[in-house]
């Protein structure tokens, strides 16, 4: 991954590089997970996203959405809504049934249904973990949407037969420069704070934020898919074999990906997160990017800088 | 929208399926007018017994007391039909689609065998609601029949799939041989309710007497009734099913057949 510099705008003292973030056709799902409080549906959902930070080595970027009100779910209780990432619709699909099935299913009061209910593409869930019902499974059909009732020692889980599948965006990203690593993590923080409350996105990594940015391959491994971004990496400014794309004063990077369920949300996270971390100890704002080769989605950090102004 | 209004009572059944928006949307007055209807075995026509208004619309309006004219609505799939008054015998029958509000009463086989749509009965209705007709296997298949009064015999016979709501009390054999869907009996049933049913849930707020060959389960509040609660309460009928207002008894049978249906049975913590 690199960064084509050009020239830069500054806002509130920081750097922003004139540059994009590149990002990835993708497939996402939205699941809509329910239970009697707000605490076990949270749960539910943490387990589900969890292991779920790229598709590089989990199969799938997984994080939750929002969480939901009793009159934004579809059995009035309180929720979590999950979006999943994925290449494909079929390894979606195998994405849902194994964290639906060992995750939810097992928690204790949950129900799940589909988030994306407009979407023309359907992939099958509750329609294979019913067999965990051995038979002894019933469904309900309502609305035109089917339920299977699956009984399970502490009484019934109910999960939707099929769930939605859309075409998605997954890689947009920021890359925070600063002074030191306190000065990074803040604004890290203060970024993923804002850009957590945009609805269609997620931020899979651990807290919203990545620390080991990776470049495509490996420079000395080449059975490696992907390796540390040395480029990016302070300690190894210098070192002969890296050609470092940090400014002098930058002694710590964090990273921030985002996957959307389309491109104006993703926008729109990458507005509010760029001015969020524009705050002391920031040396400058970049993105990562592959030099437009790879992505087909671009998002140019001056357009997105000019939206946040407005 | 086209009116139609009962002139006079006819003396024996009209039979009358052109009373539907898939016959009469494309037609000018004229033809209204001049649509068959059969009085017994004698052809006539719809303005030998209905003063027609309006024309070219999937909007229909029967206003009298229409309680002889069968088969109205038959096998509609879309439009609305609403009847100021009493309907007849098969009203709905077949139906996959559209809305018939009726404001009084309806007679027996309402919505025989229908797959989709919407029905609505202010008043009540005879027995074999959405059942199979004599000699088939499977009733209603789809959609949803709202009555707000009582209702007869053997509702929801052989029913496979939708949703029956009674808000009064209902007749002896309420889902007999039912093989799946949902029937909501908000003032309970007589006697032999869900005889010889293999699948579907019958949920009743009253308590009711049940054949021996069902057998109870366990009480709790399924999650799946919390999607009927939201459903039915958009169609103004309410159904409990918060924790602390009470539980439902689960019974499952009837294991004469054996069958894997269910009957849950509302039990407030006020009782």
């Amino acid at each position: 991954m690199t960064g084509e510099r050009g020239a830069s705008l500054e806002r509130r003292g920081v750097r922003v590089v004139d540059t994009f973030a590149e990002a990835f056709d993708m497939c996402a799902a939205r699941v809509l997970i329910t239970a009697n409080s707000p605490a076990w549906a949270r749960t539910a959902a943490l387990c589900m996203t969890g292991f779920a930070t790229s598709v590089i080595g989990c199969k799938v970027e997984a994080g939750i959405e929002a969480e939901l009100f009793p009159d934004q779910t579809p059995d009035g209780r309180s929720g979590a809504s999950v979006l999943l990432f994925g290449f494909d619709a079929a390894g979606l699909a195998n994405r849902l049934v194994e964290r639906v099935g060992q995750t939810v299913l097992t928690c204790p009061t949950t129900a799940c249904f589909d988030g994306l209910p407009q979407a023309a593409e359907r992939v099958i869930v509750g329609g294979l973990l019913r067999h965990f019902g051995d038979r002894f499974q019933s469904s309900k059909f309502l609305e035109g949407q089917r339920y299977w009732r699956i009984p399970v020692m502490e009484g019934e889980f109910l999960i939707q037969e099929t769930f939605g599948v859309q075409k998605a965006i997954g890689g947009g990203n920021l890359l925070i420069l600063a002074t030191d690593q306190n000065a990074a993590l803040a604004a890290a923080e203060a970024a993923v704070d804002v850009m957590r409350k945009v609805r269609g996105v997620i931020l899979p990594f651990p807290g919203g934020i990545v620390r080991a940015g990776s470049k495509v391959g490996a420079k000395r491994y080449k059975k490696m898919i992907a390796s540390t971004n040395d480029a990016y990496c302070p300690t190894l400014r210098g070192r002969a074999g890296v050609t470092s794309e940090l400014p002098e004063g930058v002694n710590s990077v964090l990273e921030i990906v985002v996957d959307g369920l389309d491109r104006p949300a993703i926008e729109n996270a990458l507005s509010v997160g760029i001015d969020a971390a524009c705050r002391p100890g920031v040396v400058e704002i970049s993105a990562g990017n592959y030099g437009g080769k790879l992505g087909k989605h671009h998002f140019r950090l001056h357009s997105l800088l000019s939206e946040a102004s407005t | 929208m086209i009116t139609l209004t009962l002139k006079e009572q006819p003396n024996v059944p009209l039979e009358a399926e052109v009373l539907s928006p898939d016959a009469m949307a494309a037609l000018a007055n004229d033809a209204i007018r001049a649509l068959p209807v059969y009085l017994g075995k004698k052809l006539c026509r719809v303005d030998d017994f209905f003063a027609v208004e309006g024309e070219a619309s999937d909007e229909l309006k029967i206003c009298g007391d229409a309680r002889k004219v069968k088969w109205i609505g038959r096998g509609m799939t879309c439009g609305r039909i609403t009847i100021v008054g009493n309907a007849g015998m098969h009203l709905g029958a077949y139906m996959t689609g559209g809305a018939i509000e009726v404001s009084g009463n309806a007679s027996d086989w309402l919505g025989g065998e229908m797959t989709g749509g919407l029905i609505r009965i202010r008043g009540n209705a005879g027995g074999q609601v959405g059942a199979a007709y004599r000699g088939s296997r499977i009733g209603m298949k789809g959609g949803t029949i709202l009555i707000e009064g009582t209702a007869g015999l053997e509702v929801g016979m052989r029913m496979k799939r939708g949703t029956i709501v009674v808000g009064g009390m209902v007749r002896d054999f309420a889902g007999l041989e039912m093989r799946g869907g949902t029937i909501v009996l908000l003032s309970g049933a007589e006697i032999r309710t869900g005889a010889w049913m293999m699948r579907g849930t019958i949920v009743s707020l009253k308590p009711i007497p049940l054949l021996p060959s069902f057998l109870y389960a366990s009480t709790y509040n399924p999650t799946f009734l919390r999607l009927y609660a939201k459903h039915l309460g958009t169609l103004g009928f309410t159904i409990p099913y918060e924790e602390q207002d009470g539980a439902y008894q689960r019974y499952t049978g009837d294991t004469s057949i054996p069958g894997k249906g269910e009957i849950l049975i509302w039990k407030s913590v006020k009782a």
